[in-house]
């Protein structure tokens, strides 16, 4: 096509076309460091601990006989400390959220608080350890316990919680607002029957990735000790109990080959564990989506 | 309804000048002028929605039935009394039924919420088209039709006045003229105050007409007269389409 334009313009389309799938190829391998190292991770894992994935290793506690070890306790550990964090962050963070977004006044320390909140969020995790050792297991004086764990792990995706949250309520139209308010609804009505529905996917999607997150945690739990060899399930709340993450520390450090498949095993547990819940929040995400108001 | 010394702030932004109108029952009032003349804001400051916003101040006195709405009234009872239809259509995400409904119930009605269904729904004059799906998601229905739902949604909780804000300004001229219809209609039983930016619906469906300019009132009378022969020289300028 030759140009029809002014000689003012150079288009250069080789040039410019040629400049474009550079770019689009640059992109795409930034895209592929993710997956390939995924993948890579993945093949690996399977390779060193596939074979150790057998009925009884969900089945027995751990061992010092790599044959005989299994990581029920560390299992069922890690699912009862993600059904307590979440049962104790979830109505904190919300209500925090709530507070934040529909209640409090915009001012100066208004901003502050946010700020704090959003510090938090960034905040590593083996501080919030040493926080769950000072206050809940010695002050409080919950021992190493499930309860002490889980409180821990709330603090932890406190912050999580309450920003996804306040962004899921930031993202209801102000429509739909504003009309329930003209009806001479409170706060509260207004509140309940129409913002936490609408933004309950973006709050759901929230939850089940910081949920997630504390699910992988290793180095708080590390903090506040919790224990590796445990032969038992937790029965209460005050037992003490093991999690994936801390059963997978302490068979990488063990000298043995065999403890490190017995790692790459639970490793791969817990991979599933973490992908299933995010494929939850996306399925979830995409279920609600039809129904938001524009 | 009436306003004294209005005045409005948007933090320092001084958006209203101090209004004085009075506004009669039972009649349709419009306001009109240029974008930013101040006339939704006033209307907001009538049902108290101003005080959803930040850094919004309001001073003066608006009365309804000689009792002030701010000085220590309620904002949820003022609103309650003082119904508000909104520019975009705005229904809740939920069944037709569940949007009339809803304002109903929270305010603690206790009749048979089939008659109030069919009741709003036929002010609104939108009972023949959807009687056969009240438990349909209100989205399905049309712009036209939401708007008219938006109406009988108001109307539930037995207002006294019905504030619209621009209501038509989203819908095609088919629904503009059932939605002018349907304000004439209400007109015997509700106090309305429409503002809105086409003249001729202003002529067409109000008694009374106000117009803003920058923040204030600059005359307000009866629609044939403003339309026809206005006091100021600024009124004929805009109703003849030299500015705004």
């Amino acid at each position: 096509m030759e140009p029809t334009s002014s000689p003012a313009f150079n288009p250069r389309i080789e040039a410019r076309q040629r400049a474009s799938a550079l770019w689009a190829t640059l992109l795409l391998l930034a895209t592929l460091v993710g997956i390939v190292v995924l993948v890579f991770l993945l093949v690996d894992l399977v390779i060193k601990g596939g074979g150790r994935l057998t009925g009884h290793f969900f089945t027995n506690y751990m061992s010092f006989d790599p044959d005989r070890a299994g990581i029920k306790s560390a299992l069922v550990g890690s699912l009862w400390l993600m059904l307590l964090t979440t049962l104790i962050a979830v109505p904190v963070g919300v209500g925090a959220a709530v507070w934040l977004e529909e209640y409090a006044s915009r001012g100066r320390l208004m901003r502050l608080v946010q700020l704090n909140i959003a510090n938090l969020a960034g905040v590593p995790s083996v501080i919030y350890g040493i926080l769950g050792l000072t206050f809940f297991v010695r002050f409080l004086a919950l021992d190493r316990s499930l309860l002490a764990g889980a409180l821990t792990m709330a603090l932890l995706i406190l912050p999580v919680i309450v920003i996804a949250t306040q962004e899921a309520l930031r993202s209801v139209p102000k429509g739909l607002r504003e009309s329930a308010y003209a009806l001479g609804a409170t706060r509260w009505q207004v509140i309940r029957s129409h913002l936490l529905p609408v933004a309950a996917p973006g709050i759901l999607t929230g939850v089940i990735l910081a949920v997630s997150r504390a699910v992988g945690e290793t180095a708080p739990l590390i903090v506040i000790g919790g224990f590796v060899f445990i032969a038992f399930t937790p029965g209460s709340l005050l037992d003490p109990f093991t999690a994936l993450p801390l059963q997978i520390f302490n068979w990488t450090g063990m000298p043995q080959a065999s403890f490190r498949e017995l790692a790459a095993a639970a490793i791969l547990v817990l991979m599933v564990l973490l992908l299933a819940m995010n494929g939850a929040a996306i399925v979830l995400r995409n279920r609600f989506e039809r129904n938001r108001p524009r | 309804m009436q306003t004294r010394d209005l005045h409005f702030w948007y933090g320092t932004s001084h958006a209203l000048k101090g209004i004085s109108m009075d506004i009669a029952s039972h009649e349709v009032t419009a306001f009109i002028g240029p974008s930013g003349c101040g006339k939704s804001t006033y209307l907001r400051c009538l049902n108290r929605m101003n005080d959803l916003i930040p850094g919004a101040r309001v001073e003066g006195k608006v009365l309804l039935d000689g009792q002030s709405i701010y000085d220590g009234a309620d904002p949820v009872l003022v609103r309650r009394r003082v119904g508000m239809v909104f520019q975009k259509p705005n229904p809740f995400p939920k069944s037709i039924r569940e949007n009339i409904v809803w304002g109903a119930r929270i305010n603690g009605y206790t009749g048979s919420e089939d008659e109030l269904v069919e009741r709003c729904l036929t002010h609104a004059a939108l009972w023949n088209e959807v009687k056969d799906r009240l438990s349909d998601n209100a989205y399905g229905l049309s712009g036209g039709q939401q708007q008219r739902l938006c109406i009988a949604r108001a109307l539930a909780v037995e207002p006294e006045v019905l504030l619209m804000d621009e209501p038509a300004s989203a819908l095609d001229p088919i629904a503009t003229a059932k939605l002018e219809e349907t304000i004439l209609e209400l007109k015997s039983r509700y106090t309305i105050v429409i503002v809105t930016h086409n003249m001729q619906q202003a002529s067409r469906v109000s008694d009374s007409t106000a117009f803003f300019y920058l923040g204030e009132l600059v005359e307000k009378d009866a629609t044939e007269t403003i339309f026809t022969r206005p006091s100021v020289k600024r009124t004929e300028e805009y109703i003849s389409g030299r500015f705004g």
